[in-house]
């Protein structure tokens, strides 16, 4: 009833192939972010933005980047953490050796510095393919994780290895509080996904899912693997770097290689998968999920225990935690493989027909 | 087929629904409360290590309950996070815990170098200390530019110039170190590698050869490492690990006929959990203490009365007494001590993190009191000022004879000739770097 | 010469250690085309067991050859649990699904038996002494100065992988349900239409490999003793098994060795001058050597595509 398309005619091209044909699509995404833009900083606590949105826009992002490999090239990586790592520390040089630089330019151009590496890191994707490649991306993982604290250069010759992010500041302001952060981490999400969006929509991204179908296919019809591998990877490697930049500046302001280890390859190919392979929605719904299930387990538990008469201790919260994120996991896979953002499209047919579904 | 979809759909609600309960942490508190956070690992790689500390911290708050009904009337509440030793947990924990109570946490003991670097950055903003009591950054004990971090009793740095003072005793002089080789054998990450300038610039100094043998994490698999000692034959061996590493590293050197009586652990790698997986090949191993040795002083008795025997304490019973759940209990005893020593100044209610931190800043523990809490034997005196956020530079060396840990070494103070201009130097191009204006400390009572 | 020689001894040795793990991994792979990351977590929960479960016998002051035997037939018996949930729960629900949302689908099994084993059977270190001798030993000391040191425990568990992967051998070519399994292997849609009962054959594969498991985490656990790391090992074999093949068992056995040998070697001689700690990835830029000549590694089935 409320979302009917019935009486919405295209009359151009354009319209037509609008990455929202339908006007109540348009509104939703417009209140949304005007929601995330606009109403958020006034209500969200430091915590919110500290544990929750941060971290979910910021992952989002990475996921997003992942996603076009995976989803859209079909090409598996699980060494997408040390790509975030790639992005953190040039973002860190950046700022410590072009001192004039504004620190959001550094993260820009970090998403450079970790395309680069990225398309280096790709070539093997020619001739290596399926469990074979994401095994072998994993080279690139621990070799990333090697140089972070091996060259001493990257990190400036610090003693122990850990950095710290520069203040953050636009035309003499400080934007280090957390809704600063916040917004600031926001833009660059939206419109980098934005990009992301009308490059699969594009040419390249018809290339990257004709690879992804079927290699050799692709092949016979023109489509040179090559480029749109490298591509695939170069794009891919660029939003997360930007990620890891941002991950690095704007939520842990010091960190040490660990915290772009293998785990963060995991978690973000959790997000991939969870959300929807394929789908620049899904990447951020998984996040949201995986961000957020950690916590409300954490704090859900020992009070639904409590309630039945149990004390539970933090070691059996965190062995339920993880054990109810295993099983999460498998039901969902089990439920629905294609993700949350399928899940998302069926409930969008189902409330079309609502409430006359026959 | 539909219904499992409705209850997908179901299911995808209540997962949006999920924000409105991760968003929003506890707030209901009674007024007359001490809020104390804990980040503890009880999972995971370093979980044999993290589940005795936790233990020994959480049953001393707890004893202070039982006994005391909190400090000076006002009780005591604990929680603990788990971190899983990851730093982006940890950074979790502290934003979900910073706030909690009617004064907000009182400190924050890390347990991790990469977690206590991370917090470093946010708790100048939040006004908390960060007790990291014989970890963290080693020049955070330079209190004018590290106003928020207490590397109590000990930094990496001192247990380097402790390790090299006891081995050159043992060798009869610091002019026998000439030509000798000593291997720093670490885990590979900013814990394992902050004792290394220290120990550059002593190599420097007396004259002894320096190898640098990474173990990357865990350090579940050390066989090369090992190999290489094997060929390089050092004279020494300084192990600087943690969890599983210790005890991997002590049972290689078992395995290549490394004598463990040359081996010498930091206070991290010198507990029951690295030894005791190793077996006898552990027999003759050394390691620095933080202070204290394991065992039970009269601390215990009040411990065991108020909280293991009303079944009150996770502690397993041998636990109790080992030398981590013991450096769990003097973690928590300093904290409370800080607090009642703000209290002192600012009144018996429940202090914030300013004040816990002037509390921490004008901590006087003379040996008088270390007895009448129960402490004798564990720790010396320690004082802090707030110039010196370390207070005590001192420590001895313990030796497993396959059973327990046995203290064989007098008190080794730290050389401050050597570890002071390091301290400077480091905490000033920190300072520089964040655009600190170093505190005039003359100018605070 | 002699410590190369000492070098590249151990480093086969530990070769083999890592090829234990990735046995598991190919045997599963092997008849379901799963790609088992949760190998390395079973295991942990295979050695947690049966170290639990001896101590318990051991406190009961029941004779070590009895108590060992019961620890073994119950870790067993749990490792029969996991396979028959692992069948009925995961992979039943997910057939014919793509390769990537089923390596999913392990690893969020990993995580479940992280939490359960862990809060079933404690997080501690738990030492584990099930008669294997530990002490090293120096062979050809005449030849070379100092001799070349070998460790009693990695001959032991080099003898148990060549008695594993012989028995598997002979069991694979020998049995009825070995035959079975290479017809599933071979292809699943022909195999049942002969009348082959899938769902019994993944569910024999599993028990396998959690066998395969308990093997090696004994093995790992004399070694290091009982504790979380032993979870992180699956990382370790990951490079053994792209090396040798998704596919092979024997692949997985040279691979080991390889790739044992070669990380052993680099670390040792490359290392210093590079700064150390390099034989982690090493180990992986070995093995994608070895892949760009040859994409489906040394011992793998070729993959023959048709458009």
């Amino acid at each position: 009833m409320i979302y009917r398309e019935a009486g919405q005619y295209k009359a151009s091209y354009q319209a037509d192939q609008a990455i929202f044909p339908i006007a109540q699509d348009r509104l939703a995404m417009l209140a949304l972010l005007v929601i995330a833009f606009l109403v958020v900083p006034f209500v969200a606590s430091e915590y919110v933005y500290r544990a929750v949105l941060i971290p979910t826009v910021i992952l989002s992002l990475a996921a997003i980047g992942l996603n076009v490999l995976m989803g859209y090239c079909g090409q598996v990586s699980l060494g997408s953490g040390a790509f975030m790592g790639i992005g953190a520390y040039a973002a860190y040089n950046l700022a410590i050796r072009l001192p004039f630089l504004n620190p959001f330019v550094c993260i820009l151009l970090s998403g450079f510095v970790a395309a680069a590496v990225g398309i280096v890191f790709g070539i093997p994707s020619l001739r290596i393919k399926g469990f074979y490649l994401a095994c072998a991306t994993l080279a690139a993982q621990f070799f990333g994780d090697w140089a972070f604290l091996r060259v001493r250069w990257i990190t400036n010759d610090t003693p122990s290895g850990s950095v710290n992010a520069p203040p953050l500041q636009l035309f003499g302001w400080d934007l280090s509080s957390p809704t600063a952060n916040y917004l600031v981490a926001l833009c660059f999400t939206v419109v980098l996904a934005l990009g992301v969006k009308n490059i699969v929509r594009g040419h390249i991204g018809r290339q990257w899912m004709a690879i992804r179908d079927m290699d050799i296919a692709a092949e016979i019809i023109g489509v040179r693997p090559m480029y749109a591998k490298l591509s695939a990877f170069a794009v891919s490697s660029f939003l997360i770097g930007v990620a890891g930049a941002m991950w690095a500046f704007l939520y842990l302001g010091s960190w040490e290689p660990a915290a772009f280890d293998i785990g963060r390859s995991f978690t973000l190919m959790f997000m991939v998968i969870i959300g929807g392979l394929g789908s620049i929605l899904g990447s951020a719904l998984g996040a949201i999920f995986i961000v957020l299930l950690p916590i409300f387990l954490n704090q859900a538990l020992p009070p639904l225990g409590a309630a039945v008469g149990w004390q539970i201790s933090t070691a059996t919260v965190s062995h339920f935690e993880s054990m109810i994120f295993g099983a999460l996991i498998v039901f969902f896979l089990v439920v629905e493989p294609r993700g949350l953002a399928r899940l998302w499209s069926i409930g969008k047919e189902k409330l079309r027909l609502w409430p006359f579904p026959h | 087929m539909r219904t499992r979809k409705a209850a997908l759909l179901g299911a995808a609600l209540a997962s949006a629904g999920m924000l409105a309960i991760a968003g929003a942490p506890g707030t209901a508190q009674a007024q007359n409360e001490q809020f104390i956070p804990s980040l503890v690992y009880r999972t995971g790689a370093y979980a044999p290590n993290g589940i005795p500390f936790a233990d020994g911290a959480a049953d001393y708050i707890n004893m202070l309950n039982a006994r005391d009904g909190g400090i000076n009337g006002v009780k005591l509440v604990l929680e603990e996070c788990e971190t899983g030793y990851a730093t982006d947990r940890g950074v979790e924990c502290y934003e979900r815990l910073k706030g909690k109570g009617p004064t907000g946490a009182a400190y924050f003991s890390p347990l991790s170098t990469g977690i206590t670097f991370a917090l470093t950055e946010k708790a100048p903003g939040d006004k908390i200390p960060l007790i990291t009591m014989g970890y963290g950054r080693a020049d955070s004990r330079d209190g004018e530019i590290f106003t928020w971090n207490f590397p109590l009793l000990g930094t990496y740095w001192t247990a380097a110039n402790v390790a090299i003072q006891y081995i050159a005793k043992e060798w009869g002089g610091f002019d026998k170190l000439k030509g000798k080789k000593i291997a720093l054998l670490y885990h590979d990450s900013p814990y394992g590698k902050e004792p290394i300038a220290a120990l550059e610039v002593m190599s420097k100094k007396y004259g002894f050869d320096f190898l640098q043998i990474p173990v990357p994490a865990p350090g579940s698999e050390q066989k090369s490492q090992w190999l290489q000692i094997r060929q390089q034959r050092p004279d020494y061996v300084l192990l600087w690990g943690w969890g599983v590493m210790n005890s991997a590293a002590v049972t290689e050197a078992g395995n290549v006929n490394y004598p463990r009586d040359h081996m010498l652990g930091v206070w991290w790698s010198g507990a029951e959990p690295d030894v005791l997986p190793a077996g006898d090949k552990a027999k003759g191993y050394k390691a620095l203490m933080l202070q204290h040795p394991a065992g039970k002083f009269a601390v215990h008795k009040d411990l065991e009365k108020y909280v293991v025997s009303q079944g009150k304490s996770m502690a397993k019973a041998e636990e109790v007494g080992q030398v981590l759940y013991n450096r769990g209990v003097i973690n928590s005893m300093l904290g409370t001590e800080s607090i009642r020593t703000a209290m002192a100044k600012f009144g018996n209610k429940p202090m914030t993190g300013e004040q816990v931190r002037w509390g921490i800043e004008h901590l006087n523990l003379t040996a008088d009191r270390i007895k009448q809490l129960g402490f004798e034997g564990m720790i010396g005196p320690i004082k802090l000022s707030c110039v010196d956020h370390e207070g005590t530079r001192l420590s001895r060396v313990h030796q497993w004879d396959g059973k327990e840990w046995k203290v064989i070494s007098d008190w080794f103070t730290g050389d401050d000739s050597i570890l002071e201009p390091l301290v400077k130097a480091t905490a000033e191009a920190y300072g520089k770097e964040k655009k600190i204006t170093p505190r005039d400390c003359t100018k605070e009572s | 010469m002699g410590f190369f020689l000492e070098v590249l001894i151990g480093g086969l040795l530990a070769g083999v250690l890592y090829s234990l793990v990735a046995l598991g991994f190919v045997l599963i792979f092997k008849a379901s085309g799963v790609f088992n990351f949760a190998q390395g977590a079973m295991v942990l929960t295979a050695a947690l067991a049966l170290v639990r479960a001896l101590d318990v016998f051991e406190q009961w002051h029941w004779p070590f050859a009895v108590a060992l035997l019961s620890a073994f037939v119950f870790a067993a018996v749990i490792m029969a649990i996991i396979a028959w949930a692992a069948e009925r729960l995961v992979l039943r629900k997910l057939v014919n699904q793509e390769g990537i949302i089923l390596f999913m689908a392990t690893i969020g099994v990993t995580f479940f038996l992280e939490g359960l084993s862990q809060s079933l059977f404690g997080a501690d270190v738990y030492p584990l002494n099930v008669g294997l001798p530990k002490d090293p030993v120096f062979l050809l000391e005449s030849l070379f100065d100092g001799g070349i040191l070998v460790n009693e425990l990695d001959i032991w568990a080099a003898v148990i992988a060549g008695l594993l992967v012989a028995g598997l051998a002979l069991f694979f070519q020998r049995t009825r349900i070995g035959r079975a399994l290479r017809a599933v292997a071979d292809d699943h849609a022909a195999a049942q239409s002969v009348g082959i009962p899938l769902n019994q054959i993944w569910f024999i594969v599993w028990l396998v490999a959690g066998l395969v498991a308990l093997v090696a985490g004994t093995v790992w656990g004399s070694k290091l003793g009982v504790q979380f790391s032993l979870s992180l090992l699956a990382l370790k074999a990951l490079p053994v098994l792209i090396l040798g093949g998704f596919t092979s068992v024997p692949g997985a056995i040279i691979g080991g060795l390889i790739i044992g040998a070669g990380e052993k070697l680099a670390e040792v001689f490359l290392g210093p001058s590079m700064g150390g700690g390099i034989e982690i990835w090493f180990a992986y830029v070995l093995a994608l050597l070895f892949l760009l000549v040859r994409p489906q590694g040394l011992f793998g089935e070729r993959i023959i595509e048709r458009v």
